[in-house]
């Protein structure tokens, strides 16, 4: 095997950061897609323009900026709050703005806006017909909403959540420019340090491929599962 | 005390935009009543059937289910809309509904299709909810099939599971949406079986149907609508044996 001149474990630290941050990102990221679909499909005006508003500022912005934005201008936003509430309140308040968590806030932020567009278009998928029997047979909008529509519009989003993990998944490295110890920034001191970036750089490669490579079969697994009572065309 | 007509319907508007498609529309059911509503595409009975049970909010009109009246009120762009959803929930599970193209819930099997509504809506525990639906399949003669999900039967299996689905709401009131019209010509007949035998069980239904043969011999009462309003109505006897009115003479003759 490789030798990793003593970064092995630090590494591997660098790793499980990364995961802790794609999933959190994924979860807050899910989070905010289905808020942003349900809004953007209410036909309440406030609502729909609250989330086109998000959506189009997100896509339209660099990942790297939001980041950026968020990391250094996350804390100076908290540190004017919590002086402001000593000021009025005279309660301590203070929230350290670390990297770990800027990085989950600006790339759940990123994804949930492409997971609304990913929801809306799945529930718009869903029939007609299977949300009308829902109404005929006396269910409540939550009720229609939670066991007819929301299983249904997996079905096809499914695809899309896949695609969208994939990528936040690469976007994780980002966060090592404002500072987070993840695997990348591990691997950059070390080759840094080595002066041997291929020694480092393609396991971490290697890393992610194994990441994406593994989620694309779950992925394939749970669209089993979603489609059980489809028949699939092929 | 007498039995409480089911369900009461009382000049019955239907406008979508400028086009006014039910042009007051009335029917009184007792119970066990076979009401077939007959006439040509785009007549309104399709959409009177779903003025029923609020699919479709009538613009003017009344609807009383077994005694009590769906109340309305009027949202800020003025449009006439039901006034308490709660009530129109409880309406509705008392006015099961059986559609044209099935709509089973394609995630769930069949049994799973069946005892949702009770469970959900009318609070019924599962495992009588089971035993319900379990009796109502053996009814419609799929009992076999009740672990399937509905993509993987016939049509007219997927039909009878949905009446299965009606049935088990225990419904004052069954509303038949064109039952047969999706089905191949080889299916139809099971379906409409099914019909008859809960016809002569005294179950009160509302069929929107095509199938001339069924109004005619299973209906206590046919009402032909044409182009909105009520051109004939009466007995079956009557209404195909000696019609007064001349376009029903002209939808009953020979096409070809």
């Amino acid at each position: 095997m490789f030798d990793l001149k003593g970064y092995g474990p630090e590494l591997l630290n660098g790793a499980v950061v990364t995961i802790e941050l794609a999933f959190l990102s994924l979860a807050l990221a899910l989070v905010l897609g289905l808020i942003g679909a349900v809004a953007k499909l209410s036909g309440s005006r406030v609502a729909v323009g609250l989330a086109t508003t998000y959506t189009t500022l997100i896509r339209g912005v660099p990942d790297l900026v939001m980041m950026l934005l968020f990391y250094y201008g996350g804390q100076v936003g908290v540190n004017m709050l919590s002086d402001y509430i000593w000021e009025t309140y005279e309660v301590d308040f203070f929230f350290q703005f670390n990297p770990f968590i800027s990085g989950v806030i600006t790339i759940g932020l990123i994804f949930g806006a492409y997971m609304t567009e990913t929801f809306r278009g799945a529930f718009l998928a869903v029939e007609t017909g299977q949300i009308e029997a829902a109404r005929a047979y006396g269910f409540s909008t939550w009720h229609t909403f939670r066991r007819v529509m929301v299983p249904q519009m997996l079905r096809h989003a499914l695809p899309g959540i896949g695609n969208n993990w994939q990528v936040l998944l690469k976007t994780t490295a980002l966060v090592s420019i404002i500072g987070l110890t993840d695997m990348v920034r591990v691997a950059e001191e070390a080759a840094k340090a080595e002066r041997m970036p291929f020694h480092f750089f393609i396991p971490v490669a290697f890393v992610y491929l194994a990441l994406t490579a593994g989620s694309e079969l779950f992925i394939k697994w749970l669209d089993k599962r979603a489609n059980v009572g489809v028949i699939q065309e092929t | 005390m007498a039995d409480q007509a089911p369900l009461i319907c009382k000049d019955i508007h239907k406008t979508f935009a400028e086009l006014e498609v039910l042009k007051g529309i009335s029917l009184e059911t007792r119970k066990g009543d076979v009401v077939s509503l007959i006439g040509s595409s785009g007549s309104g009975k399709s959409t009177f059937l779903r003025c029923i049970n609020l699919l479709e909010t009538p613009t003017s009109g009344d609807i009383i289910v077994h005694g009590d009246p769906i109340r309305f009120t009027t949202n800020r762009k003025g449009e006439r809309i039901p006034a308490d959803n709660k009530q129109v929930e409880l309406i509705r599970a008392k006015l099961s509904m059986v559609f044209q193209s099935f709509n089973l819930w394609s995630h769930m099997t069949v049994l799973e299709n069946i005892i949702e509504a009770p469970i959900n809506v009318l609070k019924v525990p599962k495992k009588e909810a089971i035993e319900r639906a379990e009796a109502y399949l053996n009814k419609v003669g799929i009992y076999e099939r009740k672990d399937y999900y509905p993509a993987q039967m016939s049509g007219g299996q997927q039909q009878r599971a949905a009446i299965a689905r009606a049935l088990a709401m225990e419904p004052e009131v069954m509303l038949f949406d064109e039952p047969t019209s999706a089905l191949d010509p080889e299916l139809v007949g099971e379906v409409l079986k099914v019909m008859q035998s809960l016809a002569e069980e005294g179950r009160t239904m509302i069929v929107v149907t095509h199938e001339m043969a069924f109004a005619k011999d299973v209906s206590t009462q046919v009402l032909f609508l044409h182009q909105g309003v009520i051109e004939e109505q009466g007995t079956p006897q009557k209404v195909f044996d000696n019609p007064d009115s001349e376009r029903m003479k002209q939808f009953l003759a020979p096409k070809f």
